[in-house]
């Protein structure tokens, strides 16, 4: 069944053409494989450098070797640090992984925008116009990941751009070229399906049981994220939600309930009067 | 590695996704932990017990590569019949002078061979003669490469590795008792994870399969340090993975390009090329100075050569065949300048001036407050740096200001800051430790004053000639004759960074670039700057410049950058090639003989003479290289071997022993010797050492603490502690503890701590991590503290330097300091302020008993 257009849910095959590009070029997306992290945080850095976000807090957080914490209006690449011990033989983990804005197929902050500053771009990433928001602040709650946040001090909010002024020049963004391990990978979102999946069998082949991808799938809950990983455990793990879903899903439906509960007040009200002694 | 070298660890993870196993044994579980397949935790200082542990291993179970050995390494070599072994001395070999803290080394010597030259020349009076200076003349001057001074003679060989003075049989006999429960007992590791890693690398060495180690500081800030590296080297040649593919020992410096600052050194005790610097009260004559060489086997049998070129490159037309090419214009070393001793000198005001390029010694070198005492009792320092240091700035809001211990008007020195520019801002080279020379090119042009160290000292030496253009005093002569005319560019007159690096390549007499060291002359006819790195600039094309991508040549790329020596990508690759020069296997290839065309090929630079056949004889009286037999890949060996026991060229063994650190809370359960005997320990108020295991007072200061780097920023923070975006990834100085210590000591996450020794005491904050192991040896249990050393009090994240805990404690063949292994107490809450903190350290060293002969021993009572 083709979505219809406009759809606020399912998979969505040509994001880009859905938000009225003619013959846009092939949707890219990054491919963070957190099985080659090694926590060196030089995606946070090359992304602030190329963006000139500004510094965001000078404060131990005791979060593992995380003082970045979350994503948010100045930290647009996250390094998360999980540190696992098992109880009963020692054996310790360190998870690490590269958290970033997910480019929803269905992006919610897109959705409930009010003035179009959020925009869908030709290569079906998410970009904020900053000449346009006007820190109204309707994204925040919208998005499933908690990734888009006002500026303190500027109230615009600012989130991840996939570089989109380096795609335009045809650069990769600044996070994956400068990651060492190729934890971080760029390029056409289905070439990238294609070789998270190949990872993952490799992983399991080798033992690693518990490798998964995250936000690949089109049928889930966001159309599949533009922005996918490899987890090497539960999502939670990782500060992610376990089942995200695009918080205009439900829009229709609730607007049919509500156009119900409508219908029945006015049926209700309409009985009460007409049952009314004179 | 993962930690420090994020970039270089790529290959690491490549390897992996290749299949191969990746084993990092670290006193933490770091980064590199989380990406390797198995982490071994040992105690900090206990790496030649573990190494140890599996050369025991692989001699009892007979697993090392044995022709390989036989043929490669000095197995079969005969030691005399007065050398006296460690288990014969209980932690001594034979020949230590405890007056003088040294070794006489005469016994240690192949049987037959004549003891070494340069001891019987030298000049044994000396009024400027350090303990050191003694020590240099006993040991056949160790900082030459392949200490290949002081061994003239073949030794006698037993091949069949029966004699019981053979050097195989006296390694089993020296490493027997580091068996597995001996590692446990001393590093706290357990058998069944040493039997896992004996096994994987023995499993994966041999002919089709090599194994390689990785190593950094952490191996090398020891007061066995050299010997550390000894330990794996043995245990490499043992496998037979030195000189070939995959295999080998891969040292990682602490920092960019430090390669190059060694090669071409600002190192007190060697000349460019690894030449070592000539004695004031020695070697007179360049006759003299080279006359200990000319015998010898190997290409260092061309030292004059190489000497000379260097001579001319430096004084050119005035350096002449009469005056022995201003031989005698080089300065000469008086005794001891490293740089513990110069700061000691400058305690003691010896020392009027000081530069300091890129570094920063009030926070990043061992034992700040003897460093900062050191500032401060100059009459003029220069420091260049990116920003204000804390080494510029120690005269105002050091640490001991707020002591009270200095007054910032009684402080005489006068500091002069002049800004640097960053590499970005100028041409050059970085010299990576695999001898690679990379080009950088200039992006921007510097802002402000910033000038690169490069226009600062050409300047500096332009203005100082001028001034002295009128002297009529000889002293002045070694400078005013010295060439110093690199073309200027720019508007800063900046000097031409590629003129800089073709004179050190050098050029001939026709004043064309070299293309090889082989071409240097001794008569006078070739400049050369640095004979090792003859070649890279040859055909006047800019070789380091080169960027061939690695897809568009073989997997040795050769064409991306030049190493030296020659390009050469592995050293020693004759090794790759069984004495026959067949490949020992198809799978590892490498470089090997090529009947047909009498040559030995391959894909990277054959690192032996291209025509020289597998069944070469010298001849009797041979020199040089023409002493090399067909089958000695090991070429700066006087026997072309690789050395399992060295006879000459170490100040503290011809074999690597298990000595705790200068600070331990373990008795060395080996020997009586508690420490290396031959370690250089000062004697000096700010440096009072803690006592160790052996003595009353140890308990005072119980637990072990390590030093080390975080990927977020670099060495003492100089260059990312101001700067926002790496600041604030880790934006406090932290201190990692276990759950375990930390309810012991009842530290709290996040809380702070005060950390103390005989030198000082600091605070941090507290993380507790599970990532810090409790280490478990022989019933006991050891805690281990994490302490990162990045910070200092100046910049955007601030905190206490590490190094104020730290003592100067060195190690003699290379006088570098122990920082990876100490002990300190640990207790809740931060440090007390003002003249209080001095109180909290003295109160300490009452308990313990700390005195000025605490921890100084040579040989352990």
């Amino acid at each position: 069944m083709s979505p219809s257009r406009n759809a606020l849910s399912g998979p969505l095959p040509d994001v880009a053409a859905d938000a009225g590009y003619a013959a846009p070029p092939e949707r890219v997306g990054f491919f963070t494989d957190t099985s080659v992290c090694i926590g060196c945080k030089a995606c946070e850095v090359a992304c602030k450098e190329w963006n000139l976000v500004p510094e965001d807090g000078l404060q131990l957080t005791g979060m593992s070797y995380d003082n970045s914490v979350a994503l948010g209006a100045d930290t647009w690449r996250h390094v998360a640090f999980i540190e696992q011990s098992s109880p009963v033989d020692g054996d310790l983990r360190w998870l690490m992984s590269s958290d970033v804005c997910k480019h929803c197929t269905h992006a919610a902050c897109l959705d409930v925008c009010p003035t179009g500053s959020l925009i869908r771009t030709e290569f079906g990433t998410v970009v904020v116009q900053e000449d346009i928001c006007n820190g109204c602040g309707y994204c925040v709650p919208a998005c499933p990941y908690g990734v888009i946040d006002q500026r303190p001090g500027d109230g615009r909010v600012f989130k991840c751009t996939l570089c989109y002024d380096r795609l335009g020049a045809g650069m990769e963004p600044a996070c994956a070229k400068a990651c060492p391990t190729e934890s971080i990978q760029f390029g056409p979102l289905e070439e990238l399906r294609e070789r998270a999946a190949e990872r993952v069998q490799v992983l399991h082949e080798g033992g690693v049981e518990q490798a998964r991808l995250y936000g690949h799938d089109p049928d889930d809950g966001v159309g599949g994220d533009g922005a996918f990983f490899l987890l090497l455990d539960e999502p939670e793990v990782y500060g992610l939600p376990p089942d995200p879903v695009v918080t205009t899903r439900d829009l229709p439906d609730m607007w049919r309930r509500a156009a119900g509960a409508a219908l029945a007040l006015a049926l209700g009200a309409t009985v009460s009067f007409l049952g009314r002694r004179p | 590695m993962a930690e420090a070298h994020p970039v270089g660890f790529q290959w690491v993870m490549e390897a992996k996704r290749r299949g191969a196993t990746v084993i990092h044994v670290d006193p933490r579980f770091t980064r590199t932990s989380a990406l390797a397949d198995q982490h071994v935790p040992i105690r900090a200082g206990t790496d030649i017990a573990f190494l140890g542990g599996l050369i025991n291993y692989v001699l009892e179970n007979e697993k090392d590569f044995r022709e390989y050995v036989v043929a490669y390494t000095n197995a079969p070599a005969i030691l005399r019949e007065d050398f006296e072994d460690t288990e014969d001395l209980d932690g001594l070999f034979s020949g230590f002078d405890p007056q003088r803290r040294a070794y006489d080394t005469s016994t240690w010597q192949y049987a037959g061979a004549e003891p070494a030259a340069a001891s019987g020349e030298r000049d044994t009076e000396s009024d400027t003669s350090s303990a050191d200076e003694n020590r240099d003349k006993e040991s056949g001057r160790g900082d030459r490469m392949g200490a290949a001074g002081a061994v003239s003679a073949r030794p006698e060989l037993d091949e069949t590795l029966q004699h019981p003075r053979c050097v195989y049989q006296v390694l089993k006999r020296h490493f027997s008792r580091y068996t597995p429960e001996l590692v446990q007992q001393v590093c706290g590791i357990a058998p069944e994870q040493f039997h896992f890693v004996a096994e994987e690398i023995t499993r994966n060495s041999g002919r089709e399969r090599t194994t390689a180690f990785v190593y950094s500081v952490g191996w090398t800030h020891h007061t066995v340090g050299v010997q550390y590296i000894r330990t794996a080297a043995i245990l490499q040649a043992l496998l037979g993975n030195m000189g070939r593919p995959g295999g080998g020992i891969l040292a990682l410096r602490g920092h960019a390009s430090i390669q190059g600052s060694t090669d071409i050194p600002t190192l007190f005790n060697l000349l460019p090329g690894y030449i070592p610097m000539p004695h004031a009260h020695a070697e007179q004559t360049l006759d003299t100075f080279v006359g200990s060489d000319a015998g010898t086997t190997g290409y260092w049998g061309n030292m004059r050569s190489y000497v000379v070129s260097l001579l001319k490159a430096w004084w050119g037309d005035a350096a002449t065949a009469d005056n022995d090419f201003c031989f005698d214009c080089l300065p000469r070393l008086t005794g001891n300048h490293a740089t513990y001793q110069t700061v000691m000198d400058q305690i003691d005001g010896k020392v009027l001036g000081y530069f300091l390029p890129g570094e920063n010694p009030a926070v990043g070198t061992a034992n700040a407050r003897l460093q900062r005492a050191g500032l401060a009792n100059l009459e003029w320092l220069v420091v260049r740096d990116l920003a204000l240091i804390e080494s510029a700035t120690f005269w105002k809001d050091g640490p001991e200001v707020e002591t009270g211990e200095m007054e910032p008007a009684d402080i005489g020195t006068e500091v002069f800051f002049l800004p640097a520019a960053a590499h970005t801002e100028k041409d050059g080279t970085f010299t990576n430790t695999q001898r690679l020379l990379q080009w950088h090119h200039q992006a921007v042009e510097p802002r402000g004053d910033c000038r690169s160290d490069l226009w600062f000292y050409f300047h500096l030496g332009r203005i100082i000639r001028t001034k002295l253009a009128d002297s009529t005093d000889d002293r002045d002569r070694p400078l005013l004759d010295l060439t110093w005319d690199y073309p200027t560019e720019g508007a800063y007159d900046e000097p031409s960074a590629e003129a800089v690096l073709r004179e050190i390549n050098g050029w001939g007499p026709d004043g064309r670039a070299l293309s090889s060291f082989t071409e240097l002359a001794a008569d006078g006819s070739t400049r050369c700057g640095c004979w090792i790195y003859c070649g890279c600039y040859a055909d006047e094309v800019n070789q380091p410049a080169r960027r061939k991508p690695g897809s568009e040549q073989s997997w040795v790329a050769p064409e991306w950058g030049w190493a030296w020596p020659a390009n050469r990508r592995i050293l020693y690759n004759r090794a790759s090639a069984d004495p026959a020069g067949r490949p020992w296997s198809e799978r590892k290839a490498y470089v090997s003989w090529d009947d047909d065309s009498g040559r030995w090929t391959g894909p990277d630079v054959p690192d032996f003479e291209a025509d020289k056949r597998p069944d070469y004889t010298p001849p009797d009286g041979a020199r040089a290289e023409h002493a090399i037999g067909g089958a000695e890949p090991f070429i700066m060996q006087s026997d072309g071997r690789a050395w399992l026991y060295v006879p000459t060229g170490l100040r503290d063994g011809p074999l690597p022993v298990h000595y705790e650190p200068q600070e331990s809370p373990v008795a060395n359960p080996l020997y009586s010797q508690q420490q290396n005997p031959a370690r250089e320990t000062y004697v000096h108020p700010l440096n009072r050492y803690n006592p160790s295991a052996a003595e009353q007072g140890s308990q005072v200061y119980p637990y072990v603490f390590t030093t080390y780097r975080l990927t977020e920023h670099h060495t003492a923070g100089g260059m990312s502690r101001g700067l926002p975006y790496l600041a604030e990834l880790q934006p406090e100085f932290f201190v990692e503890v276990s759950p375990q210590l930390a309810v012991e000591r009842e530290l709290e996450h996040l809380g702070w701590a005060t950390l103390v020794t005989a030198r000082s005491a600091i605070e941090a904050r507290v993380l507790v991590t599970a990532r810090m192991r409790p280490l478990r040896l022989d019933g006991r249990v050891v805690h281990q503290i994490g302490i990162p050393w990045h910070w200092g009090p100046n910049g955007l994240s601030t905190g206490d330097a590490a190094n104020e805990l730290v003592s100067a404690a060195l190690d003699p063949n290379v006088h570098i300091m122990e920082t990876k292994a100490a002990t300190c107490d640990i207790r809740p809450g931060r440090r007390p302020r003002g003249p209080a903190l001095l109180e909290l350290v003295e109160e300490y060293r009452r308990r313990a008993g700390v005195t000025e002969r605490t921890g100084t021993e040579g040989v352990s009572t």
